[in-house]
């Protein structure tokens, strides 16, 4: 056409993609939500009696009990799997310090303050390292719960300790659960596209991850 | 509680005021074991398993009397033999009947989460309901004196019932009726501490530190104790001194539940204002030139 291109304002040009994802991530990565949402209900039920008919909805008292260690051992499974991928992208890095120092503009949507970021940024990286060493602890301490009658008679005393660590480890995993979960279904639109289809906008890349977009495409502005 | 069933309202055969109208007697039950009178004989260890339905286990031998190690899921009722050198070289030959002591503040009761798998009634017995009962064995955390036993192919705790099922049909328990040399007494909780106490003032003669076990850690028993030796427990088979719930137990049970609760119910409030005053991160479109 001459006289220059002429866009309908009822066509949306689709935005440019990058993969933030791979299949495998995705995959891990919701088996681990399963299995901790599993873990999570289940647990709450035995850990307080207004949870008990969690209970019930899940099968009954012995049926959660049966299973809860057993989707334990799949969480930390898809733990350590993840770990292993995504370890070296979790490491503490200089940036972190800054996006520190900026965690008020964050909370409060002044993202346009917020200084450059890695594939993962500084909370994101404390949400991790919670939810890493936690399960390592509730693995180490479930263990316990899983098999009690197997403690020497000696050793009994430690019992009342291992079932309240269990549970306040428990309960900080929750903290952080809690608010992943809220960042990215209601606070980070595009960030559960990332998880389920793998890809994200370049935009969302720039903006939420900038060191990590201009790492992966070599693009710089 | 409402001793009303209990209060005598009229006695037959009887002119001017009823005597003992509207007084009861407390309605909790005691056993009382008098250690300084059993002499082993295990006829107690028998009537339980009978009244119970349990079979007889393989005994294990360990050089002494005691018939095994330990109580076990289908052996709630164990006498323990102590053989224990005194200061003056002489030897005391100590038998103590083990089973749950029906704690006025159960421990196992307290950490228990499976909703009415342990029932607490008001005569004192302390008595688990298989039916609800899960299998976590925090019951077993819970108890200051290793008492409930788990039962691996069930999946279920066991214990001692004080005879719930007798006592509720106003018999005594089982290992009461058995006991030939009267050492086992079954009673109100007052009656019995008269008893242990009148116990204890014939046995100071000989022994200075007789006393009553009925320990205040848990809120006292429902199954107290004539020792010779009341300042040592422990040397009766693992008696503890000063049995409590266990601190941990209390604090999981009592503060961190507390703030757990506390702590979600004001995250997702928290999590929800934030969405409203705050709304989502918007991504700013910028078309980038592209090199």
């Amino acid at each position: 056409m001459s006289g220059g291109a002429v866009v309908r304002p009822s066509i949306s040009i689709p935005e440019e993609q990058v993969v933030r994802y791979t299949f495998q991530e995705r995959i891990y990565h919701w088996i681990n939500a399963i299995a901790y949402t599993y873990l999570l209900t289940t647990g709450l039920a035995l850990f307080t009696p207004h949870m008990y008919w969690l209970a019930a909805v899940l099968g009954g008292g012995p049926t959660i009990r049966f299973w809860h260690p057993w989707m334990g051992v799949l969480y930390m499974i898809t733990i350590f799997w993840m770990h292993s991928k995504w370890k070296g992208d979790m490491i503490a890095t200089k940036e972190d310090k800054e996006w520190q120092k900026h965690v008020k503009d964050y909370v409060e949507n002044r993202d346009d303050k917020m200084p450059p970021q890695h594939r993962f940024n500084a909370g994101q990286k404390q949400f991790w390292w919670v939810m890493f060493y936690g399960s390592i602890i509730l693995l180490l301490t479930g263990i316990v719960l899983w098999f009690p009658e197997e403690v020497p008679r000696n050793l009994m005393w430690i019992r009342p300790i291992i079932v309240f660590i269990h549970s306040a480890t428990a309960l900080l995993t929750i903290a952080g659960f809690l608010i992943h979960v809220y960042m990215s279904v209601f606070v980070t639109p595009g960030s559960m596209k990332g998880m389920l289809d793998g890809t994200v906008s370049a935009n969302w890349a720039r903006q939420h991850h900038r060191l990590w977009y201009e790492k992966i495409t070599g693009r710089r502005k | 509680m409402s001793n009303g069933p209990l209060e005598i309202k009229a006695i037959s055969g009887h002119s001017g005021p009823v005597p003992g109208q509207d007084v009861s007697r407390d309605y909790d039950v005691c056993k009382l074991v008098d250690t300084t009178t059993c002499i082993g004989c295990k006829a107690c260890e028998v009537a339980c398993l009978e009244w119970n339905g349990y079979e007889f286990r393989e005994t294990t031998f360990d050089n002494t009397y005691q018939t095994m190690p330990d109580t076990a899921w289908n052996f709630w009722n164990l006498i323990r033999f102590n053989e224990h050198e005194n200061d003056d070289g002489t030897l005391s030959w100590l038998m103590r009947k083990d089973q749950c002591m029906h704690c006025e503040d159960p421990g196992c009761l307290a950490a228990c989460p499976a909703e009415g798998a342990i029932v607490q009634y008001k005569n004192g017995i302390v008595d688990f309901n298989q039916a609800n009962c899960i299998g976590c064995q925090y019951c077993v955390t819970g108890c200051p004196f290793d008492i409930p036993k788990f039962n691996n192919v069930t999946k279920k705790v066991y214990k001692c019932t004080l005879c719930s099922d007798r006592v509720g049909a106003g018999l005594e328990p089982a290992c009461i009726k058995a006991c030939p040399t009267g050492c086992l007494h079954f009673g109100s909780k007052d009656d019995m501490k008269a008893l242990a106490n009148r116990r204890v003032n014939q046995l100071k003669e000989a022994h200075k530190d007789a006393g009553v076990y009925d320990p205040e850690g848990v809120g006292g028993t429902h199954v107290i104790y004539v020792l010779h030796d009341a300042k040592n427990p422990e040397k009766y088979g693992g008696l503890p001194a000063d049995p409590r719930v266990p601190l941990m137990v209390r604090l999981w049970k009592g503060p961190l539940k507390w703030l757990g609760g506390m702590g979600m119910i004001f995250g997702v409030l928290g999590v929800f204002i934030h969405r409203v005053k705050y709304g989502p991160k918007h991504v700013d479109k910028v078309e980038e030139k592209r090199p």
